[in-house]
């Protein structure tokens, strides 16, 4: 039996950084809001406190902030000629769980994309021709400019109190920022942090060689900060516990320590956590959503009617929850035709690793984003007309942790068990140096997700399943990438480095990022997008879809300062647009 | 006609003694009366103890935990039978300024009528004009819930003799309106020294140490004298207004039962009060000798280094100087060098949220140790943190430690 509650302005599917983003601009609007939330309830003091939050052991090991894939999961396969099983145990990527989503464990890398990123193919054709791009690569112009994004850009990175340095300031090159940024309207709101031995090293030999290095823009706080919901950050303290941890001392940028406080005092908004949406109900029109379907912990479950339904989940779920409501006509890899589960993509990493004598990195002295980074070889800062791929990503010593359980290095050929390997993590753990590049992905006509024919989940609902591989175009990114990362290295003078580029098969059991980006993606045409730059849907004019799900497909960033960007942007279309006019804010 | 004559004459009776009088002397449609009652009420934290938590305002039941047993607050609001509606205006008057309630029994001086009676009759009829548009709330509330033979409210009168002098504020003259206003609102409305003022063995103040702190609740309610060392003297005054106004300010951040303070009433107190407040408190001449500061070479200063590096100075910085608005500094701070070290142990071993107001929302909170520190790790450090940096305290024993982690066990929930 379900029970119908009250109707409310908006309901809000996951509360994570889009969901309170949205629900923050929503509330002050006047908007009864309600968000559910799959997992629990989590604050700093109470779930992450200093007192126990550096446990390598029960984060990082255990998965504690994560989704447990017996709740929910997804099918995978690299091919479609291949059948797909479930993931019962979280490798590639990390799907989070409970209030503040993803902003609680990410590294707070906070990137903007490149300009050219969001009218992708169009420049990459215009400048190369058609011919450049594989036949099965699926890429599209995104349907909003940076210029148009870069005020929401601003209002994420103000939001985060994001430390770096601008590199343009409208239009002008900034000495020490990255030379290769869109033109920003401010500068970060605060300096960059202090870089360790490690990047600073990096940073010269870049600059030797030619390169613009920069400090990583980063969501760990340089200095404390009050931003401008009112909301204090303390510095960072530089404790190494970064991703897969949240913050103890209110230093990394989340929902938690910077949105959520001013949210729980407005009588307009209400969080229900422990509560699983089960699906979108969209009228007999087929045209408006009529609110969610949920079920909580007991197992009772309610409809919950309302005029805004805001899809805020981690992407894999957006997806997930379209595919499972009949939204939008499902992507047919046969085809072609088809939105939902269309542009599937993901990030291409890679490192050099290198052994030094006489060095001591105290690789333990680390925030999740500090770092020195070059982009010389992102996006299409370089020419790749000889190259035979497009895309690039940054590189640069990204100092994250020295975690003892995670980050033993060891050179390669040494025995991986007994006395040669403890004298070699012995002797390398304060000596060596990880090195990484970050690299684009981009989309394919056979990567996608769809609805799994076999498995169910415990709801009886079908599985979600990916089919992904990684391709050509981006195994040769990633293995010039790499050649150009080792040899800025080589140049910090190590005696020995390991290359590791990405290699093919893609693998679902290998942590690599996770940036699942695409399935529901903006576009300008409704035919092969399934929202419009607005993040709203072409089919439901009352829903709207947040998060990577938009992206077309991936650039060579971490993607939140991105996912940011876009929430503000929707939030605002909604406010002042949609909110006085509601139905399809572009039409098709 | 000589029927319906005397019924007139009963009712012009009635009228001018019976139940129409309660009402005669209170305006229900004088705005200015009922919006300054509301300040009043504001400055007053009635709130405070008369609405209980998620309970509906002014209905009272919240228990009150006092050295001689629990009383629970009555319901104040205009309910007939089970709030204060019944009450005439000199009820009312007489139960805030005198102490004396409804058919003359004496109030317990939990009522913080030894401060209320510095109130003029007319700012209490503006509080009762206030109280009367609130929303009558049907709550039975038996607030004497005291033992033998603190529940014979006679003996209350011997109290009133020994420790209540009634009496409207009297200005000083030669100091400033504004120290003048901060000393009324102090010993008035505010009835800081309820809290901050030590009680003697009967629970009256013990006047001669006026606001140099005080312990209820298993709280310490610190030193609010121009003491540099334990009390004001190191706080500016817009130290003292930003602190009561947000919670926080750039030394330390409200917590305990000052939270509900703040909530309920400092936030709300206008801008030139909370200055006033301030100019008159800066004003109290400092009395407590500093001890000798505890050696570096100390046991206890030896591992609470220790412990302070690997456990607080993430937070608190390894100079003791905090976060402004964040973490509250260490070095320096009165809280952390006060002659009564309740607070401290209390907040280490529970670990302690502290205030959100609409001007400063994020309310960070420090974690527990009572699960990871022992009792004499925790004496360490905390001896350690009251002699670091220049601060000067007595040490904190272990078994100050052991004592109010089993006091903390004990209390409810």
């Amino acid at each position: 039996m379900t029970r119908k509650l009250p109707p409310v302005d908006a309901v809000i599917v996951g509360l994570g950084w889009t969901g309170s983003i949205l629900a923050e601009a929503l509330t002050r609007a006047g908007l009864n809001v309600i968000a559910i939330e799959r997992g629990p309830w989590r604050d700093t003091s109470t779930d992450f406190p200093t007192t126990y939050a550096q446990d390598e052991l029960r984060y990082r090991i255990r998965h504690e902030l994560f989704l447990r894939p017996a709740q929910e999961t997804m099918t995978f396969r690299n091919k479609t000629s291949e059948t797909a099983l479930p993931i019962r145990h979280w490798g590639s990527f990390m799907p989070p769980n409970g209030v503040g989503g993803g902003g609680v464990h990410w590294n707070a890398e906070t990137w903007r994309f490149l300009p050219s990123d969001f009218r992708l193919k169009t420049h990459l054709t215009e400048r190369y021709g058609n011919s450049i791009l594989p036949p099965d690569m699926t890429i599209q112009d995104w349907g909003i400019t940076f210029d148009e994004l870069e005020p929401y850009y601003d209002r994420f990175e103000y939001l985060c109190g994001t430390s770096g340095k601008a590199g343009n300031l409208k239009g002008a090159k900034q000495a020490n920022g990255n030379p290769w940024e869109g033109p920003r309207s401010r500068d970060y709101p605060n300096p960059p942090q202090r870089q360790p031995y490690g990047p600073t090293l990096f940073a010269e030999a870049a600059k030797e060689m030619g390169y613009s290095p920069f400090p990583q823009p980063s969501g760990n706080l340089s200095q404390a900060y009050t931003n401008p919901l009112g909301v204090t950050l303390g510095p960072c303290t530089y404790c190494g516990f970064c991703e897969w941890f949240g913050c103890g001392n209110y230093s990394k940028a989340s929902p938690q320590t910077t949105i959520l406080p001013v949210l729980l005092r407005r009588t307009n908004f209400e969080a229900r956590t422990l509560c699983e949406v089960l699906r979108i109900d969209v009228d007999g029109s087929g045209k408006r959503a009529r609110g969610v379907t949920y079920a909580d912990s007991s197992g009772e479950m309610f409809e919950q009617p309302a005029e805004l339904v805001l899809l805020c989940a981690f992407q894999l779920f957006n997806v997930h929850l379209l595919l499972l409501s009949g939204i939008g006509k499902p992507y047919d890899p046969n085809t072609g035709e088809g939105v939902i589960g269309k542009n599937y993509s993901y990030q291409v990493t890679s490192s050099v690793d290198a052994y030094f004598d006489q060095k001591n990195f105290n690789p333990f002295v680390a925030s999740g984003s500090i770092g020195m980074c070059i982009d010389e070889f992102n996006g299409d800062n370089f020419d790749h007309s000889k190259l035979g791929f497009v895309g690039g990503g940054y590189m640069g010593a990204v100092q994250t942790n020295g975690r003892p359980l995670e980050t033993v290095r060891v050179p390669k050929g040494t025995p991986q068990w007994g006395a040669a390997w403890k004298q070699a993590a012995a002797k390398y753990y304060l000596s060596s140096y990880q090195a990484v590049t970050h690299g684009s992905c981009y989309s394919y006509r056979d990567a996608y997700c769809d609805l799994d024919p076999t498995y169910t989940d415990s709801f009886g609902r079908k599985l979600m399943r990916i089919t992904f591989d990684f391709h050509q175009n981006e195994l040769k990114m990633s293995e010039y990438l790499t050649d150009r990362l080792a040899e800025i290295v080589q140049k910090m003078g190590p005696h020995h480095i390991d290359k590791k580029p990405r290699t093919g098969p893609y693998t679902i059991t290998d942590y690599q990022t996770t940036h699942t980006c695409g399935g529901a993606i903006m576009g300008t045409d409704p035919t092969t997008s399934a929202l419009n730059h607005y993040l709203q849907s072409w089919d439901i004019s009352n829903l709207f879809v947040m998060g990577a799900t938009a992206f077309p497909q991936n650039a060579g960033y971490n993607p939140t300062g991105t996912v940011g960007a876009l929430a503000f942007w929707s939030a605002d279309a909604i406010v002042n647009r949609y909110l006085k006019d509601p139905g399809p804010l572009v039409r098709s | 006609m000589q029927r319906s004559a005397l019924v007139c004459i009963l009712l012009l009776f009635l009228l001018l003694f019976g139940i129409g009088r309660a009402r005669a002397d209170s305006d229900r449609q004088d705005y200015q009366q009922i919006a300054n009652g509301r300040y009043l009420a504001t400055l007053g934290d009635c709130t405070g103890c008369h609405t209980e938590p998620g309970g509906k305002p002014y209905a009272g039941g919240l228990a009150l935990a006092t050295p001689f047993g629990k009383i629970l607050a009555p319901n104040i609001t205009p309910d007939r039978e089970t709030g204060i509606g019944a009450w005439s205006d000199d009820d009312f008057v007489n139960a805030l300024l005198n102490g004396t309630g409804h058919g003359g029994e004496r109030l317990y001086p939990a009522m913080p009528y030894p401060y209320y009676t510095k109130m003029s009759r007319n700012e209490a009829l503006a509080i009762r004009a206030y109280l009367n548009t609130v929303e009558p709330v049907q709550h039975e509330v038996h607030s004497n819930q005291l033992p033998f033979p603190f529940n014979i409210r006679t003996g209350l009168l011997a109290w009133d003799w020994l420790f209540f002098t009634p009496g409207r504020f009297e200005p000083t003259a030669g100091q400033s309106a504004e120290w003048n206003r901060g000393a009324y609102l102090v010993q008035g409305p505010g009835h800081c020294g309820a809290c901050h003022t030590k009680k003697n063995f009967l629970g009256g103040d013990e006047t001669s140490r006026a606001l140099q702190g005080g312990v209820l609740q298993g709280w310490f309610a610190p030193n609010l004298t121009g003491d540099p060392r334990v009390g004001l003297g190191g706080w500016s005054v817009d130290d003292i207004v930003t602190y009561l106004k947000t919670g926080h300010n750039r030394i330390t951040a409200a917590t305990g039962p000052m939270s509900e303070v703040v909530v309920d009433s400092t936030s709300h107190v206008l801008d030139a009060d909370l200055r006033a407040i301030a100019v008159y408190l800066k004003s109290l001449p400092e009395r407590e000798e500093a001890p000798k500061s505890v050696a570096d070479s100390h046991p206890s200063m030896r591992a609470g280094n220790a412990i302070f590096a690997d456990q607080c100075a993430a937070c608190h910085a390894p100079t003791g100087e905090g976060i402004a608005n964040m973490f509250p500094a260490l070095k320096g701070s009165s809280a952390i060098q006060s002659a009564d070290p309740t607070n401290l142990i209390r907040i280490v071993l529970q670990g302690a949220r502290s205030v959100a107001t609409d001007a400063a929302p994020t309310a960070p909170a420090m974690p527990a140790f009572d699960w990871k520190l022992s009792d004499a790790e925790i004496a360490a450090v905390v001896t350690y943190i009251r002699n670091n940096w220049g601060n000067a305290a007595d040490p904190v024993s272990e078994s100050d430690v052991r004592r109010q982690r089993s006091a903390l066990a004990e209390e409810e929930p």
